[in-house]
């Protein structure tokens, strides 16, 4: 029973660290882009706006960056603390992927203090301009090492298992496992899509502020655009994901789609509620678009949770975490399709607070998108912590006083969560665009 | 050389590589709090920030580093460590975390906040208490076999031993002096006299502590482990040659010369470190774990030292650059004296 506690304390705690986490690991790994985008242009269009932009954007995002750093150093020796089981095992497979990422992390961290510190001190611009790419890179590389790491959790491959005794591993194969490739391309494109939004609303906002600074209008185009085409790839990525689910985690694709029976021309289904007989109501069906989705043609057979054991079974309620995420991913596609139109036929109505407003939203919706997915593909794996080789509660702790940490680490997230905020906006707040500029115009070169 | 030794010889040099650049940091941030005590923080403020703000993430990579190196050429020490140090090792991650957080809130965005920065002092001196936990259980004797087959932290046994508050206190000087070392090299270098004449008296007011403690370990540890002891011993060579350096670098230090001062401290504790690590052999965990049996299979250790040179082949131009701009760099460490 002591055992029983533990096991579950370990996953809220872990769920808590990664949700907080990964709220700055998207950042993380998708603002370096739009940075680099920003000062790009300012140097090719010799524009102090976009100049100005890039230094701005890199100074909140620092904040962030220092906060995802020690968030990432929480979950990276929590993983042992609390699943020593697992990583005593996960260790002899794994260990590759996880040592190449704190080798990518170390790079990104080593250009990355580099360039916030040298602004202004080469005597070529571009030489500065060059430093982001190890930044835009290292962030995107230990985004793969470490999702290939969560994607062998869930379709380990490159050992094999005799007699509890691990033989014949092959590191490279258990790093490209089959879930690898749709995992990290889902997550990089879904970052930069988030990063776009979040930067994007905060452009939106001071513009609903009344603010008509051309400044923030660059800003609001600039990662709209951008914000579009990932929009695009994380839509693709995602239906091939949907893809992969079916072949190798089909009991995850049936929690995600309340999908009992395995049948043939599948219906999708969208929101509603599950009875206690495992009936949908009040749900939106569309028909034939599961098989659709998983096979490309409507009278594909899709896998039923009927079919699969039921001490298998995910929690069902990570069918609305799928929803939450998709509903978002779609609409912020149609968002930002809607604007960059109406910005091509100069339509009047993106200037409506209406419209603002829901620009404002776009950032915030995307992050919890980003939430929400995890929290799918995650619970989706339930009882699993090694798909097929190990249960959470094999993997967990047995130290019970797990729960005392649970909450020492909760308050300590609130502090730096509530922190970020307020350092956030007091930073900009008191030091708007226009005052910058001024600054900077008087002084004839950029400060710091 | 068996790949067993060349897998721990690889994450010894990493910790040690965190134990002088964090000591730097820790102490950097205790000196900097207590000298708001003292009042004579407007003297050693902007030094310790020219210095740590581009680095200390850096700082940061090489514990994650040595960790998951460890559990990667160690995956054994993943159930011993992750299950006996839950608790310490958690306390380290929250101060940790605070501690970063006084960069993100107090240095890239607005300016100081006084508790805070007081915070940030006392974590300096809280941290290497706190993770100092995993080299003094690794020494044996500090767990519990439970009944259930659960292994546990012997708590009243760390808290009453004065052996571990022996090595608690050896971090904390080291630590200190180390940070007053090189942070005496950093106001020479910037020729701010002021900072410098009080980091030089840091120095030598931490430098004898630390010493004192060392010796004092030593001799403890033929109590406490005598085989271990007897290892520590047959090395008295090494010490010896630790303790040379020792006398060299207070040497240079008295002679105004505070780079190889500071080159001599860093010698000093590498000799040292190494020995120790050296007379410990085999054991990663005493006596549960030696480096051969929680050794990971021989695939994954070639692949991972194959990785290793490729990193490092990035990392050394990388920080040689990082050297060059912030540490070597006259101007910038003297643009900060405002």
């Amino acid at each position: 029973m002591e055992n029983m506690d533990s096991v579950e304390f370990s996953r809220y705690l872990t769920m808590l660290t990664l949700s907080v986490h990964v709220i700055f690991a998207t950042v993380g790994v998708g603002v370096p882009l739009f940075i680099m985008l920003a000062h790009w242009l300012g140097l090719k269009k010799n524009d102090p706006h976009y100049l100005l932009m890039a230094k701005r954007w890199a100074r909140g995002y620092v904040i962030s960056v220092a906060v995802g750093v020690v968030t990432g150093t929480a979950i990276a020796l929590q993983l042992a603390l609390l699943w020593p089981r697992f990583m005593e095992f996960a260790g002899q497979l794994v260990a590759l992927p996880l040592f190449m990422e704190t080798f990518a992390f170390f790079f990104e961290a080593i250009f990355l203090g580099i360039y916030l510190y040298t602004w202004n001190r080469f005597k070529n611009p571009k030489h500065h301009f060059y430093l982001l790419a190890p930044v835009v890179i290292g962030g995107a590389m230990s985004a793969l090492f470490i999702t290939s790491v969560n994607a062998f959790m869930n379709t380990p491959q490159g050992f094999v298992l005799l007699n509890g005794e691990l033989t014949n591993i092959q590191p490279l194969l258990a790093m490209f496992n089959p879930a690898m490739p749709t995992k990290v391309a889902h997550v990089l494109t879904s970052a930069y899509m988030t990063s776009a939004f979040v930067l994007a609303s905060i452009a939106a906002f001071h513009m609903m502020r009344g603010n008509r600074h051309e400044y923030h209008r660059k800003a609001l185009s600039l990662t709209m655009k951008v914000g579009f085409i990932f929009c695009i790839a994380t839509a693709l990525v995602g239906d091939l994901s949907g893809k992969f689910l079916a072949e190798y985690q089909p009991e995850k694709l049936a929690a995600a789609e309340w999908h009992f029976e395995t049948e043939g021309e599948a219906p999708l289904v969208l929101f509603g509620i599950l009875t206690e007989t495992n009936e949908v109501k009040y749900g939106i069906k569309i028909p034939y678009a599961l098989s659709f989705l998983v096979h490309n043609n409507f009278s594909g057979v899709v896998t039923g949770l009927n079919d699969i054991p039921e001490e298998y079974h995910p929690p069902y309620i990570v069918h609305y975490f799928f929803d939450i995420m998709v509903s978002i991913g779609i609409g912020l596609t149609v968002l930002s399709m809607i604007y960059l139109l109406a910005l091509k036929f100069k339509w009047k109505f993106i200037k409506t607070k209406m419209f603002r407003y829901s620009l404002v939203a776009s950032g915030p919706l995307a992050m919890l998108a980003i939430q929400a997915g995890w929290w799918f593909t995650e619970l989706g794996r339930q009882p699993w912590i090694m798909r097929g080789f190990m249960t959470t509660a094999e993997g967990a702790t047995d130290s019970p006083y797990v729960w005392v940490m649970f909450i020492a680490f909760a308050v300590l997230y609130f502090i730096l969560l509530a922190g970020t905020a307020i350092v956030l906006t007091r930073m900009f707040k008191n030091n708007p665009v226009e005052k910058e500029l001024e600054k900077s115009a008087e002084q004839g070169r950029d400060a710091v | 050389m068996t790949i067993e030794i060349l897998g721990i010889s690889v994450l010894w040099l990493f910790l040690f590589g965190y134990v002088i650049v964090a000591s730097i940091d820790f102490g950097a941030g205790f000196f900097n709090a207590s000298t708001i005590v003292t009042r004579k923080h407007h003297i050693v403020n902007s030094v310790i920030q020219r210095y740590l703000s581009p680095v200390w993430e850096i700082t940061n990579v090489f514990l994650v580093f040595f960790f998951i190196g460890m559990i990667g050429f160690f995956p054994q020490t993943a159930y011993y460590f992750g299950t006996v140090l839950l608790i310490p090792i958690s306390i380290s991650i929250i101060l940790l975390a605070l501690r970063g957080s006084y960069y993100a809130f107090s240095t890239y965005g607005t300016k100081g906040h006084f508790g805070y920065t007081l915070m940030y002092g006392v974590t300096g001196v809280l941290i290497p208490a706190s993770l100092t936990t995993a080299l003094i259980v690794s020494q044996g004797g500090f767990i519990r076999e439970m009944p259930s087959g659960r292994i546990d932290l012997d708590y009243v046994a760390l808290f009453t031993s004065p052996f571990a508050w022996s090595i608690v206190v050896l971090s904390l000087v080291s630590v200190l002096f180390i940070s007053a070392s090189f942070l005496a090299y950093y106001s020479s270098v910037a020729e701010d006299w002021k900072a410098l004449k009080l980091f030089k008296k840091y120095t030598w007011i931490w430098s004898f502590p630390t010493i004192i403690t060392a010796v004092g370990i030593i001799i403890e540890m033929k109590w406490h482990n005598p085989s271990h002891f007897e290892g520590l011993v047959s090395l008295w060579w090494l010490f010896a040659l630790s303790f040379v350096s020792f006398l060299v670098s207070l040497w240079f230090l008295k002679k105004g010369q505070y780079g190889w001062s500071f080159i001599y401290v860093v010698l000093q504790f590498a000799i040292a470190f190494y020995a120790y690590g050296v007379s410990r052999y085999p054991y990663l965990l005493y006596p549960y774990l030696t480096i051969y049996d929680g050794f990971t299979n021989e695939t994954m250790a070639y692949a991972l030292i194959a990785v290793f040179i490729l990193g490092l082949m990035l990392l050394i131009p990388s920080l040689y650059l990082v050297f060059k701009l912030f540490i070597m760099n006259k101007p910038y460490i003297k643009k900060g004296k405002v």
